[in-house]
């Protein structure tokens, strides 16, 4: 360190230790600092000793023992026992607290709930950012991507050839610690002694342990060397062995015996890797899949995630651009015309950067929740702490009196001020408490709506850091106005009872009062309409029968090959009226073509259908709705070459008498005559109109389809269906789903925005409702003689309740019309985003605002009538 | 052992003040004690035991020279007391004593 003396501690801090220390003994402290300072430069570096140097300077905050011979020259005030007043002010503040019951609550409680609101949004934020850091090699693990243009559009995926993995250790190994090749997320089943468990598991190179950083609680890291190894999530340990030692028991992974070597901690939820229940070597997944085998060398085939773990002391980035072409220079014909280029993603944006549209990423939902809902915690909670600091100045009138007692007792203006200060603080403090009370309460509602596991980081300090950082950011804003103001009054004023606040001491209430209704009737608004939408669309008619529909996936060709069988057992067991077989879910469309021509097809049109293959009893089976024509029939062995329609289809292709006509594949030889033409039903989202489709006989299978019989009861007829399947398919997992379960989770994004959008209104409507009632109370505090002089010339107590009212209704029809336009553009805005919608009528806004001004009435009336009935003979003593 | 009850650090510190005999000062102090104990030392702790020692009579301290290092500033320099050295010696006495009815099954060899 030549040049170290050019090096200077930072000077704000000696000047902070000048303020604190008494001058003998800065002296001494400032040397010992300095000399200390250079020694950390030379230990550890500029940074890390700019810290420690702060560090030590602040703990000289602590009580510093005087030293004997300095004793004598201390101030008068440094015997002064300021404990005691600062206790009186604790005390008397307390006392203000318990003695004004109403007042205190809805101040503490505004407080509270827009904190707990910026908690949980401030939490959500953090579950959101600190995505995947349980990984412990969080910085230094990528992925492998893949960008390649099909049909003139850029796409984005993250599944790699093969190939590619081992190229990358045989030739790039220098760059990476390690390397794992891995399957994504599967089912598997898993079965110790015949019991099955359908699990979501991975298959992964052995390293894999080791880069997850996987907390193993049994077993080692190298535990997937062996070919027939696996290990297991805690959980799924649990349900297979309960307490005994899982260590070298043999289980069925997809029918392959595999011993468990090791059991490791369950993953965070927020993990990109939270679902894995088991870990398999990848090895064993080649080896039990003949097609990987095949795939092994093609550098056509993308099946596998490849992660990667970064070495010391490499660039991500520069590794990146070695790589991008590998894939490229294998490739030729129409696989290099796709143009592949890879690149590493970063495990710090596998969670929120990992849209892309087009080749280049785009904002991704998640960031868009972050931003969205981060300005609105820090607007509730503006709004909130404006109340609280609103609510305090309304009384402030109540409190001069105290002030001018005080002020004559001899209290000095430092005191008052530190007085007001402590009582805010300490309202900000017993608002903070009831706010994680809250958020204790609320959280598990939430985790529930955003399918999230967020806890309160109790033993995060950065957490309890903002807390207090808050409690004192909102106790100094709310109190300084209240400690100021209230502190420069004159006692020989207040205590004449001459003293008035200004006039213009309302307008900015009464804007904020309006800004506050106008955020909470948009809200109010936007739930109910998106409360109508969800039902307008529930409403919307499926086109087929749900009750008692059941899907069975087909996990095997062997298992759709006995759907004789399965349905000749089943009718015995007289629990179903119909069975049939699909192609795809009742719920979605896995298959659509645009290479459809008809009779007097527009040769240039390009239309989509989607295509669906079922069985001859499918119609039956869900019960869908014939127009025209006839359904298919088992017997007629001609139907192979029909085909039904629905009613969209026969719009899209024009046919004013589709009955008869004929279509076919382009190229293909085969011709379909159209035998029926049924009413549409919705296949895909419910929010979309319904899909052109064709039915068919032909194509692989995908799903059963079982109508249970009305007289039987669901549990009593799974269990036999169970039974029967289990009979006739021994080796198949037995797993279904009811059509009108699955059709209701298509609606869980719309209703989450629900639940979060009226948690948000009630928020907001709660958080207004303060702000009006202190902005009543203050003006009835204001107008008490006004009140009392019209009580005494004979106006009733309705004509003053009427004419203090009045005031407040106004305001609230302001907010109503600035709402209203601002709602309709933000909520078209928002239905746009749906083909199938409801409307925004009119009787929305007004329910909305009829709703709040009954609110308001009741907020107001609160003070209104206190104000009233006032004896005014109390009100005009004074004058 | 009358009156005196020594903190863990400000016995450390008293120690420490001994053994460095009269070239004893904050900041050497504390990079003395890091290096012997491997913890963190905070420099006003530091201070405040040396301020409670010399509050009670088991050290003294006078103002020395100043170094280029210290940007000058002049340093306070302990040194302990006859009184102290009587108050370390009680307090080893007492653990020696305490050391003595250890039985020797357990004792560590080396002691």
């Amino acid at each position: 360190m030549k040049n170290k003396l050019h090096l200077h501690p930072p000077h704000w801090i000696d000047r902070f230790l000048q303020w604190r220390l008494p001058e003998e003994q800065f002296e001494e402290v400032q040397g010992d600092m300095h000399e200390l300072y250079y020694q950390w430069i030379e230990e550890m570096g500029q940074k890390k000793a700019n810290r420690m140097y702060l560090l030590n300077a602040f703990t000289f905050l602590r009580p510093l023992p005087k030293r004997a011979d300095s004793l004598h020259k201390t101030n008068p005030y440094a015997q002064a026992n300021s404990f005691i007043m600062f206790s009186n002010y604790l005390k008397v503040a307390f006392r203000n607290i318990v003695r004004q019951k109403i007042y205190s609550f809805i101040n503490i409680a505004g407080l509270a709930a827009g904190m707990a609101l910026a908690i949980l949004i401030g939490l959500w934020i953090w579950d959101e950012l600190t995505f995947n850091t349980y990984h412990q090699n969080y910085n230094r693990i990528a992925r492998m991507m893949r960008q390649e243009t099909m049909d003139g559009v850029r796409y984005t995926m993250k599944e790699s050839p093969l190939a590619l993995g081992k190229e990358l250790s045989s030739s790039y190994g220098s760059d990476f610690t390690s390397i794992v090749i891995a399957t994504g997320t599967m089912d598997g089943l898993v079965t110790y002694q015949n019991k099955d468990f359908t699990q979501k598991g991975s298959y992964m190179q052995a390293q894999a342990p080791q880069m997850l950083s996987l907390k193993l609680l049994k077993g080692s890291n190298d535990g997937l060397l062996d070919l027939h190894s696996i290990f297991l999530s805690e959980t799924l340990s649990k349900k297979l062995f309960g307490e005994a030692d899982p260590i070298d028991q043999v289980v069925k992974l997809n029918q392959t015996d595999v011993k468990v070597m090791g059991v490791y901690e369950d993953l965070p939820h927020n993990s990109d890797f939270r679902e894995l229940s088991f870990i398999a070597p990848f090895d064993l997944y080649v080896a039990t899949n003949e097609w990987v085998k095949q795939a092994e060398d093609n550098w056509g085939s993308n099946f596998v995630n490849i992660y990667v773990q970064i070495a010391l002391h490499r660039n991500l980035n520069t590794i990146s651009a070695k790589i991008k072409d590998i894939k490229l220079a294998h490739v030729s014909g129409e696989g290099a015309a796709r143009k592949p280029v890879l690149f590493l993603q970063p495990m710090h944006k596998w969670h929120l950067y990992s849209d892309f549209e087009n080749g280049l990423e785009v904002m991704s939902e998640g960031l868009k929740f972050i931003l969205f809902y981060g300005i609105i915690g820090i607007f509730v909670l503006l709004l909130a702490c404006i109340n609280f600091t609103n609510l305090s100045t309304a009384r402030s009138e109540k409190r001069a009196k105290e002030v001018g007692i005080r002020k004559t007792l001899g209290s000095m203006r430092w005191q008052l001020v530190g007085q007001f200060m402590s009582e805010s603080l300490l309202t900000a403090a017993l608002a903070a408490t009831v706010a994680i009370l809250l958020v204790y309460a609320a959280l598990p509602a939430l985790n529930e709506v955003a399918s999230k596991e967020i806890s309160i980081l109790w033993t995060n300090p950065w957490f309890w850091l903002a807390i207090i950082a808050f409690i004192c950011c909102t106790g100094t804003l709310a109190g300084s106005y209240p400690a100021f103001y209230l502190s420069a009054f004159e006692p020989i004023n207040v205590l004449k009872g001459s003293f008035t606040t200004g006039r213009f001491a309302f307008l900015p209430r009464k804007i904020l009062v309006v800004l506050q209704f106008t955020v909470s009737i948009t809200l109010i608004i936007g739930v109910i309409l998106v409360y109508e939408q969800i039902s307008f669309t529930k409403d919307r008619p499926v086109g087929y029968a749900q009750d008692g529909l059941v899907m069975i996936p087909i996990t095997s060709e062997d298992v759709a090959a006995k759907y004789k069988v399965l349905r000749n057992e089943l009718e015995q067991a007289n629990v179903i009226s119909q069975m049939a077989q699909s192609a795809s879910p009742l719920t979605s469309m896995w298959s659509t073509s645009s290479d459809l021509t008809w009779d007097g097809k527009d040769e240039v049109m390009v239309a989509d259908f989607a295509t669906l293959a079922i069985t001859p009893e499918y119609g039956k089976t869900i019960g869908w709705q014939l127009v025209e024509g006839r359904d298919f029939s088992a017997e007629l062995a001609s139907d192979s070459s029909g085909m039904i329609i629905n009613e969209a289809a026969v719009k899209v292709m024009g046919l004013t008498n589709p009955l008869g006509k004929t279509i076919r594949w382009k190229g293909a030889a085969k011709s379909y005559t159209i035998l029926g033409v049924v009413k549409d039903m919705i296949m895909e989202s419910p929010f979309k109109p319904s899909y052109p489709t064709v039915f068919f006989l032909q194509g692989g299978m995908n799903f059963f389809l079982i109508k249970i019989k009305p007289t039987v009861s669901a549990s009593v007829a799974l269990a036999k269906i169970e039974k029967v399947f289990k009979e006739v398919t021994p080796l198949a997992p037995f797993t279904f789903q009811f059509v009108d379960e699955t059709y209701g989770a298509r609606f869980a994004t719309e209703e989450r925005i629900s639940v979060l959008a009226s948690m948000f209104a009630t928020l907001a409507v709660f958080i207004s409702c303060i702000g009006l009632f202190g902005l009543a109370s203050f003006t009835a505090g204001q107008r008490k003689k006004e009140i009392g002089v019209r009580k005494v010339l004979g106006a009733s107590i309705f004509s003053v309740w009427r004419l203090l009212s009045k005031e407040f209704v106004s305001l609230v029809l302001i907010s109503f019309l600035t709402a209203s336009p601002i709602a309709y553009l933000l909520l078209s805005h928002w239905l746009a985003n749906y083909e199938y919608r409801t409307e925004i009528s009119w009787w929305i806004f007004a329910l909305a605002g009829l709703g709040v001004l009954l609110l308001t009435l009741i907020t107001v009336s609160y003070q209104t009538i206190k104000a009233a009935i006032a004896n005014p003979a109390k009100s005009l003593r004074s004058e | 052992m009358n009156r005196n009850y020594l903190g863990e650090f400000e016995e450390l510190v008293l120690l420490t003040v001994a053994h460095m005999n009269g070239d004893a000062y904050g900041a050497a102090i504390t990079q003395d004690i890091k290096s012997r104990t491997g913890r963190t030392v905070i420099l006003s702790a530091v201070h405040v035991a040396l301020y409670r020692l010399e509050e009670k009579g088991l050290v003294t301290s006078s103002v020395g020279g100043a170094t280029q290092e210290r940007g000058g500033r002049r340093k306070r320099v302990f040194s302990i007391t006859p009184y102290g050295i009587n108050i370390l010696s009680q307090i080893r006495q007492v653990r020696e004593e305490l050391w003595q009815l250890i039985p020797k099954a357990i004792k560590p060899s080396s002691l």
